[in-house]
């Protein structure tokens, strides 16, 4: 008994940086939003207690439907396009080709430039006429013989949300590395077995490569839903949520609620939704794991 | 939960390094590829278009505004201008040298403090049994899927209210910027633990009988032999902090305060977005530390990102 109190009093020494953190910077917070967000709180007065008030405002508020119809539009687009590109180029770049190294690098490359940086040169590359995009897009229609004009990309309510989940594959490295790794840990000879069988490239893929890296594809989508829900830099940089809020994310909402109009209990709530469709939705995602995520030797 | 703590860390290196170094890897070759050249063509065809940007952000930051505009656009630009990154360092819109200054400044702080005190935690959760261990590892684990927005008004207003109740005014600081780096984070406290973990316990018991205290094993055994470790969780936290831009967004109030992150911003805002030749060399200047730093440690990149799937 004596023992196993020192060590639980030596395990929370040595835990005590974390726990004092995790109690003032996560669970406090997290607390305090919660009651804001049953308050009227405007700053210069202490809130007021309103009770679900400001969560039913929000069933009636069209900006915010609005904002998270958009959260939601980016994510089924950014999402599953980024997962099949970022697991497609990990397998292509694990194939024993010439200049492996140097290709890895180039792929990985993008992925390290700071956000705002990434920002402004997609501005630059996504401008309607002198952009490079653009400007390789006519080449590529004349040389086609076809008649249509390129899109203007983040000047039209319709086209600013495809070329916000376009410059996301860009940044794609950090998942093919995580993919990499996992590839690198399928063993040679279940490919040799499949082949024996009679799997073609294919078949390989299918019923050898994705069972065997299902816990890394796993990995990448939790990482991935929190990622795309939580978006608020590149927009706000780069359309600030325009043209006509087509670009307007909930993260941009809750900002603005917060800090421009000050309406903080108001904020709150959007900030609690949004904690709930992401627990919801990794929730989904681990509860589906058991019939298609395989872990080697279990 | 992991596969890592099976192996020895030598073991770890090597097969991490083979990321990046397809040569360790050689050894085990497996059978070449029939399909390896159509193989080579994909990869060189999305290659280029993965650089392709690199390019026209190089090509842009050297050309007078005129050349931006012409239709089709100078690839190379003649004549080239590298007098646009001085004058972006010189400007007197934005003081792009102290910038980086405040830059550096929060990002050391936070190096220092994310590096200590996860590694405290981490040997907390590796190294000394205690009941209730696994229940708290586990809450940690899942403070990682958080989103940030979801905490920034009411971290906002805990460092409001601090700064209004103590004498240590925070809001307008960088303080709210690097404190909570010394209280660990998550994701670093994890990916210690496991290296933690391939360290053999043999190595602690020894010292231990020669009269070793437990902060003693952990400082003067387990840092020094976590030196590839740390270099991971350090250069994470220098990447984080050179890259944020929500976090000063909501914090720093003054412009002779702003980051690099935020000054970028500025700059693109003040000048109405058409001297897309200036924009482009300051983003190259904020860029450029980063990417070198990738070459100078790319190895130490790679196998943290590679041991963050391995769960």
């Amino acid at each position: 008994m004596n023992r196993e109190l020192r060590q639980f009093g030596k395990g929370m020494a040595f835990l005590s940086p974390w726990l004092i953190g995790f109690l003032v910077f996560t669970l406090l917070p997290i607390a305090v939003s919660f009651y804001f967000s049953l308050c009227k709180f405007d700053l210069l007065q202490a809130p007021r207690f309103i009770g679900a008030h400001n969560y039913t405002d929000l069933l009636h508020d069209q900006t915010f439907w609005k904002a998270t119809w958009n959260t939601f539009y980016y994510t089924a687009m950014a999402l599953p396009a980024g997962l099949l590109v970022s697991l497609g180029l990990a397998m292509l770049l694990n194939v024993d080709i010439p200049g492996q190294a140097i290709w890895r690098t180039i792929i990985f490359m993008p992925s390290l430039v700071p956000i705002v940086a990434s920002a402004m040169l997609w501005m630059w590359l996504l401008n309607p006429r002198l952009g490079l995009i653009n400007v390789l897009l006519a080449r590529l229609f004349a040389l086609l013989h076809l008649h249509v004009s390129t899109p203007p990309w983040l000047a039209d309510p319709r086209w600013a949300m495809p070329a916000l989940a376009l410059m996301s594959l860009w940044g794609v490295g950090n998942a093919v590395v995580i993919y990499l790794a996992g590839l690198q840990d399928v063993p040679v000879e279940l490919y040799e077995a499949a082949e024996l069988d009679g799997a073609g490239v294919f078949g390989r893929i299918w019923h050898v490569t994705i069972p065997m890296v299902s816990p890394v594809i796993f990995f990448n989508l939790i990482m991935a839903i929190i990622g795309a829900l939580q978006v608020f830099d590149v927009p706000y940089i780069m359309t600030n949520g325009g043209p006509v809020h087509s670009t307007y994310f909930m993260s941009m909402y809750l900002y603005d609620n917060a800090f421009v109009y000050l309406q903080m209990g108001y904020a709150s709530a959007i900030a609690w939704i949004m904690l709930l469709i992401v627990l919801a939705l990794t929730g989904v995602a681990f509860w589906s794991s058991s019939r298609w995520v395989h872990y080697q030797g279990k | 939960m992991s596969t890592l703590p099976t192996e020895s860390p030598q073991m770890l290196n090597q097969r991490q390094t083979a990321i990046v170094a397809p040569a360790i890897t050689r050894r085990a070759r497996r059978k070449r590829h029939p399909h390896r050249w159509v193989a080579l063509l994909a990869i060189v065809f999305i290659c280029c278009g993965f650089i392709l940007p690199f390019l026209w952000m190089i090509s842009t930051s050297l050309k007078t505004v005129s050349q931006t505009m012409t239709d089709p656009p100078q690839i190379i630009p003649h004549p080239a201008v590298p007098g646009n990154y001085w004058k972006v360092i010189i400007s007197d819109k934005v003081d792009f040298p102290l910038y980086t200054r405040n830059t550096l400044v929060i990002a050391a702080l936070s190096v220092l403090g994310t590096t200590l005190s996860s590694a405290v935690a981490a040997y907390g959760f590796a190294k000394i049994r205690f009941r209730g261990r696994g229940i708290l590892f586990v809450l940690m684990l899942s403070t990682m899927m958080i989103p940030f927005p979801v905490m920034m008004l009411p971290l906002f207003m805990i460092f409001r209210f601090i700064g209004d109740h103590t004498p240590l005014q925070m809001l307008g600081t960088f303080r709210p910027l690097w404190l909570p780096t010394w209280f660990g984070s998550a994701f670093s406290i994890f990916l210690l633990r496991q290296f933690f973990l391939t360290i053999p316990d043999d190595l602690g018991e020894a010292a231990r009988i020669d009269g070793c205290s437990e902060w003693g094993i952990f400082w003067r055994i387990m840092l020094p032999l976590s030196r590839p470790a740390l270099a991971v969780v350090a250069l994470f936290s220098f990447m984080w902090a050179w890259n944020n831009f929500l976090g000063p967004l909501l914090y720093l109030q003054r412009p002779e305060q702003y980051t690099l992150a935020l000054g970028l911003q500025a700059f693109q805002s003040q000048q109405g977005g058409t001297d897309w030749n200036l924009l482009m060399a300051a983003s190259m200047l904020v860029m450029l530390p980063v990417i070198l730093l990738f070459f100078l440690a790319q190895k130490t990149f790679i196998r943290g990102i590679a041991t963050t799937g391995l769960k």
